[in-house]
């Protein structure tokens, strides 16, 4: 069964049409790559999925429920975690309490007015950082991190709330190759193993054909390839767009 | 009113914004580059007002005297402003958010002082310019000839702006940083000479509106403060940043004014109502309307943040043992003080307590939770005034004291749920007119609230009557009130408000609420102010609309920014070091105003993270 | 044993403050950065009062000390500066003050810890009316006096239309109210045609001056003082507006409001004033010379307040041979002295000084403005019955 389904996705700025009529769906335990050359409506169609965006038409539907419409946190309350292209932490925050935040976040108790913060959920917050490799850094300000932590501090706060779908918008950039690779391998096998759905943008073609089970392509606003990794890698169009850029 | 008289005071209102927008111009252009919030701009304004008086007693009462003088004046101003920047605003750059805005206070004061030491207290009206002295004769009206000068001079200013800024390289430059600082970086902008230049101009514009006005306007030591606000105002109705934008705000409010005064009194369905007091406060009424329906006034953009952090808080620890030894220690001495001290410390650490739980409310929202108040004394007012009313009216004082608090913390409900929607300094002026706004209406409302007078005869009850009763009950309350609020912040409630400021996004991703959260943390240090108001109202015996009044925000800021804005124990020590610092020097020195500028002055040269921030750094050894 | 020793020492000083023969410690508080126009020739005032007094010997035998203190121009500073003075200076009474809302504060303060308060400045009737109480006593005649002082003038031009202009606060809202009662009964069928209340110190000369003449008065009430005041004048006379409409202006005849306003000076203004170098009784041309001597300048209106503020504490513990409250007040009430604009009573009902004022008209001499046709007011002819105030003091 698909977890996310998107159909008939538009929208427009102006005269222009940034997202035209996209349809596809992503299955549970599957990461499927969104590429596309610069301006082709990637950012636009994710911000659509997550709900900073309202769409002109078209709808997004989570495990049979409607999307559009809804505010990021509400959606993110239906088990849909992400992280960002430019990483959004909260920079006065250590690492383990960026992670506290959203386990509270997820357990309602951000209202509470007098238990102590930084004892809630520690073991559980640990253990997500240990899945991501940064538990011992788990004491240092954000503001500090390397950029490639910073990625992974996403990672494990997008996986707090035990997400279903997982929305990565280029997840390696910023990333010396080394890493990139090594963070996908992470979030690929996080999602196998938590059977989660993950899209993502990238524009590492070498991280999207190691790691991608499917890949949609847009272009100027319109999906015009979808498949396997080998599928789009043959495909003539993508061809086209990328002007061989795309080295297999 | 007549057309002809309808006519005559769109005329006055389009005289009296010229001026407004000379000045709010140079605000807005300082503001849209350098990101400060320059309080001491009305300063400009008044340097430059009086310095055109002298120069053209000087020069002689002929054309070139007159024009010559405003000229220089002018020029002089810009120069000051220049020097400003590179000796004093330029080491600031890097400093917290909303640390300039304290260095500019100390200015004004250092100015204010200055400008009583160099042409004494007595007002200074100019004399009228020459060649325009007289009046015509509009709509059977004699008008004066002056005030067409001024309507003309106006959009010639603002022409000539225009001109400077999209004609000239360093116009582009100066729109570029406007827009987005990190491109101006990028075209290779010497950022401190354009921050420079950018200051002389503002300067020198706030120089002209002063200098030009000297025959409508008397020189005055109190001309600083009450233009400041005025061209805050139209530079937010305008858009911050936004030259047209302060030109159409400046005609705006000075014809509403204008229309308001013409108009008068009405009187419909057996009420009057009075359109000349009206003037009060019109232009923080067209304010709240603006911002409420255009978040980033007339012509702005949204982004106009006010300073971002140059640099970032650092996590909040738990309280190490020593600082908790010492909070202990203090506590316990502040305990025993009745019997080490003579009545008058009492009298003066109630003070210091009342302003310190203040100043701890109102950095609860500034600091963690990234929302800066301007118009704190809103809630400090209205839990004084909660109190005194609910004495006077309903019950006893024991119960009027809490009465207070949540008087103020309904006003917080009602005021927070419009401010929390705007951002940056949008935010801060709508706080402020919302202050305003209450102030005005404590002020005329005389039967209920004693009117400019105040309420008298709101004393404790007999048991608290005594200095030392009175004072234990401070000290309990303000302990009381700013532990909780500390430990607010130390729970996720807190750490909600904090993730709001870090990254409003992350925050949104994560479930959070930010509005929510923002409007539940502004209720609670509306609470909390009302509480210290309360407090302040009975110590007093007496209470008058000063305790909402402007200069009551503009000191909670400068405790908050003077003991550090970045650490939680901060506030306290900048309120203590303030009203301490205040109390002693107004008793000691005749200057005590320039005085205790300088001594601003120095403490945010020497520790711009403020006293306690200084303190932490030196004595904790935490990584930078 | 620390302690103990302080007990001692404040037992030891309080009664010395008991004996006859403590010096005399006067506490004195003002907005003298706020006002400083008017504040300023005050504290010349008072000192050279007390110059005076100290060289003919003093106090109760003892050289005379005042404690000064700037206090903050709001209520709230001032009643803390107030508390310093009186629990750390441990000052036998305290003066001054100028705004209303400083004064009322104060005045409370004093009632509330039963210290005599002399306010020397504030204008406002409820000091010793509404909120009059036993300890506070006021020098300077009261909005209500300066108002009543215009109305005999203002009733002989039987003029039928007035148009009133005010700072909007207690002061000019006090005068315009007293202004339209009084005329209602001098004058039967009085109109009021326009009234303006611009803010303190922001009024927008040029629209209200508009205003103002578009309400087609006869005559104009005004309490304008200050900038507002220069601004206004400035203004008016441009755009005509005193032509033919006379102007009656409360204060605009003391030196701190009029010099100001130099060749601007309108002619024929009924004002209240003080014209300073034109009074030559033997008390004010000794005050007067004694003044240009100490100080290399003339007297304002805010000198004579400050001097006889001084006189009254002198008078007052002479009177009572002591400084204690109880005997300062039962001295002062009722007390007649002299100042140096003519001899003053303090009333025993409201505790208001009888200190008169002068009433004339202003013209201009050169490029500045004086009074003339001026006439001196008495006081205590222009105060409410008895019965009156009886009725609004609530003791």
């Amino acid at each position: 069964m698909s977890a996310l389904v998107v159909k008939n996705l538009s929208k427009a700025y102006g005269g222009v049409q940034a997202v035209d009529d996209v349809s596809f769906s992503v299955a549970a335990g599957e990461l499927l790559a969104m590429i596309g050359p610069n301006g082709a409506g990637k950012t636009t169609c994710f911000n659509m999925l997550n709900g900073q965006l309202a769409p002109d038409t078209g709808s997004v539907e989570f495990e049979g429920r409607r999307l559009t419409g809804l505010a990021p946190r509400a959606i993110w309350r239906l088990g849909v975690g992400r992280t960002f292209q430019i990483t959004a932490t909260f920079a006065s925050m250590t690492v383990r309490e960026n992670v506290q935040m959203a386990l509270l976040s997820h357990r309602r108790r951000l209202g509470a007015l007098f238990p102590v913060a930084a004892h809630q959920y520690r073991d559980e917050a640990d253990a997500l950082l240990g899945r991501v490799g940064m538990r011992d850094q788990a004491e240092r300000a954000c503001a500090v991190l390397a950029y490639g932590n910073l990625k992974r501090v996403e990672l494990a706060v997008a996986l707090a709330n035990t997400p279903r779908l997982l929305l990565m918008d280029e997840p390696t950039a910023g990333m010396a190759p080394g890493e990139r690779n090594e963070l996908m391998q992470l979030a690929a096998d996080l999602a196998r193993s938590s059977n989660i759905a993950v899209l993502f943008t990238e524009h590492d073609m070498d991280v999207v054909f190691t790691h991608a089970d499917r890949i949609i392509v847009l272009a100027q606003g319109r999906l015009i390839a979808q498949g396997t990794p080998a599928d789009v890698r043959a495909d003539p169009r993508v061809r086209e767009v990328y002007l061989g850029s795309l080295h297999a | 009113m007549s057309s002809s008289a309808i006519a005559i005071q769109f005329l006055n209102g389009l005289a009296s914004a010229s001026s407004l927008f000379l000045v709010a111009a140079g605000l807005s252009l300082i503001f849209g580059v350098t990101r400060i919030v320059n309080f001491a701009h009305g300063s400009l304004y008044m340097l430059g007002a009086y310095m055109a008086y002298s120069l053209v007693e000087y020069f002689g009462r002929t054309p070139l005297g007159f024009w010559g003088g405003v000229m220089i004046a002018g020029l002089a101003a810009g120069l000051i402003g220049a020097v400003l920047e590179i000796v004093l605003l330029r080491r600031l750059y890097q400093a917290p958010e909303l640390l300039q805005l304290l260095a500019t206070f100390a200015l004004v004061l250092v100015i204010k002082d200055f400008a009583l030491w160099v042409w004494g207290p007595e007002d200074l009206l100019g004399p009228r310019a020459p060649g325009f002295d007289q009046a015509v004769a509009i709509a059977g009206r004699a008008f004066p000839e002056f005030d067409l000068l001024l309507i003309a001079i106006g959009p010639v200013v603002l022409g000539l702006l225009w001109l400077l800024l999209t004609r000239t390289r360093w116009g582009t430059l100066v729109r570029a940083a406007t827009e987005d600082r990190e491109m101006a970086g990028a075209l290779g902008v010497n950022q401190a000479w354009l921050f420079t230049g950018v200051f002389a101009l503002g300067s020198l514009l706030a120089g002209i509106g002063g200098a030009i006005n000297i025959p409508r306007e008397p020189a005055t030591l109190g001309m600083d403060l009450s233009i400041i606000s005025d061209v805050f105002v139209v530079v937010v109705v305008g858009g911050m940043g936004s030259i047209p934008g302060a030109f159409l705000a400046a005609l705006l409010i000075s014809v509403i004014k204008a229309f308001c005064i013409g108009i008068g009194e009405v009187h419909a369905f057996g009420i009057d109502f009075s359109f000349s007091k009206l003037t009060l406060v019109v232009e923080f009424i067209v304010m709240a309307i603006v911002l409420v329906i255009r978040p980033w006034g007339l012509l702005g953009r949204p982004s106009a943040v006010a300073r971002g952090p140059g640099t970032v808080e650092d996590p909040l620890r738990a309280p190490p043992r020593p600082l908790l030894a010492f909070g202990a220690a203090m506590l316990a001495i502040l305990v025993l003080m009745p019997l080490l001290s003579d009545a008058y410390t009492l009298v003066l650490l109630g003070d210091i307590l009342v302003f310190a739980l203040f100043s701890v409310s109102l950095h609860f929202i500034i600091g963690p939770a990234g929302m800066h108040s301007f118009g704190h004394a809103a809630y400090f007012g209205l839990g004084a005034y909660g109190a005194a009313l609910a004495l006077k009216h309903l019950m006893p004082m024991e119960a009027a004291l809490f009465a207070g608090p949540l008087a103020a913390a309904l006003g917080a409900l009602l005021f927070g749920w419009f401010c929390v929607r705007l951002s940056g300094v949008y935010l801060a002026m709508l706080t402020l007119a919302f202050a305003q706004i209450t102030w005005s209406i404590v002020f005329q409302w005389d039967t209920f609230t004693g009117g400019s007078n105040g309420l008298v005869d709101v004393w404790p009850a007999a048991w608290l009557g005594s200095k030392t009763a009175y004072y234990y009950l401070t000290l309990a309350l303000a302990t009381a009130g700013i532990l909780l609020l500390w430990r607010m912040l130390y729970a996720p409630f807190g750490y909600a408000l904090r993730a709001g400021r870090d990254s409003p996004l992350r925050a949104d991703a994560i479930g959070i609420d930010v509005r929510r959260t923002q409007w539940a943390g502004f209720v609670l240090a509306g609470l909390f102010a009302g509480l210290a108001g309360a407090v302040y109202a009975f110590s007093k015996g007496s209470i008058s609309p000063e305790v909402v009044a402007i200069p009551r925000s503009v000191d909670g800021l400068v405790m908050v920014l003077l003991g550090g804005i970045q650490t939680l124990t901060g506030p306290v020590a900048g309120a203590a070091v303030f009203t301490w610092l205040q109390d002693t020097i107004a008793r000691n020195t005749d200057f005590w105003r320039a005085t205790l500028g300088m001594i601003i002055l120095v403490l945010v040269l020497a520790f711009p993270r403020g006293v306690t921030g200084m303190l932490r750094r030196r004595f904790m050894r935490e990584p930078a | 044993m620390k302690l103990t020793q302080r007990i001692v020492a404040g037992a030891v000083i309080a009664l010395a403050a008991g004996s006859a023969h403590a010096q005399v410690k006067v506490g004195e508080l003002n907005s003298y950065k706020t006002f400083p126009a008017f504040l300023e020739p005050y504290k010349k005032g008072w000192q050279l009062a007390l110059d005076e007094i100290n060289a003919s010997g003093g106090l109760l035998g003892q050289k005379v000390e005042v404690i000064s203190r700037e206090d903050g121009g709001t209520p709230g500073d001032a009643v803390r500066v107030a508390e310093e003075l009186l629990a750390r200076e441990k000052v036998n009474l305290i003066m001054g003050t100028f705004a209303s809302n400083v004064g009322l504060a104060v005045s409370n303060l004093a009632a509330q810890r039963k210290v005599l308060f002399i306010a020397a400045e504030p204008l406002t009737d409820k000091i010793v009316w509404e909120n009059g109480n036993r300890y506070t006593f006021r020098v300077r005649p009261s909005t209500y006096m300066q108002t009543a002082m215009l109305i005999p003038d203002a009733v002989k031009l039987k003029k039928q239309r007035w148009a009133i202009v005010y700072p909007n606060y207690e002061y000019g809202q006090s005068a315009t109210r007293w202004f339209k009662e009084l005329m209602a009964k001098a004058q039967p069928g009085v109109q009021f045609v326009g009234e303006q209340a611009p803010a303190l110190g922001k009024i927008d000369a040029g629209a209200v001056a508009q205003a103002l003449a578009d309400a087609k008065p006869d005559a104009i009430f005004s309490s304008l003082f200050g900038a507002d005041l220069q601004k206004f004048v400035r203004e008016g006379n441009l755009r005509g507006l005193f032509k033919n409409t006379v102007v009656f202006n409360l204060l605009a005849g003391e030196p701190e409001y009029l010099d100001p306003l130099k060749e601007e000076t309108p002619d024929g203004w009924y004002v209240t004033g003080y014209p300073w170098n034109e009074i030559n009784t033997p008390a004010h041309k000794k005050f007067r010379e004694a003044y240009q001597k100490k100080w290399k300048d003339y007297p304002r209106l805010g000198s004579i307040v400050g001097y006889s503020t001084m006189q009254t504490v002198a008078n007052t513990i002479r009177k009572a041979k002591s400084a204690e409250t109880e005997k300062m007040i039962e001295a002062l009430r009722g007390m007649e002295m002299d100042t140096p604009i003519g001899p003053i009573v303090w009333r025993a009902v409201d505790h208001q000084s009888t200190m008169g004022a002068y009433v004339g008209r202003l013209a201009r001499k050169g490029d500045k403005g004086v009074m003339v046709d001026w006439k001196f007011a008495p006081g205590d002819q222009y105060l409410p019955s008895f019965e009156q105030i009886k009725g609004w003091r609530k003791e």
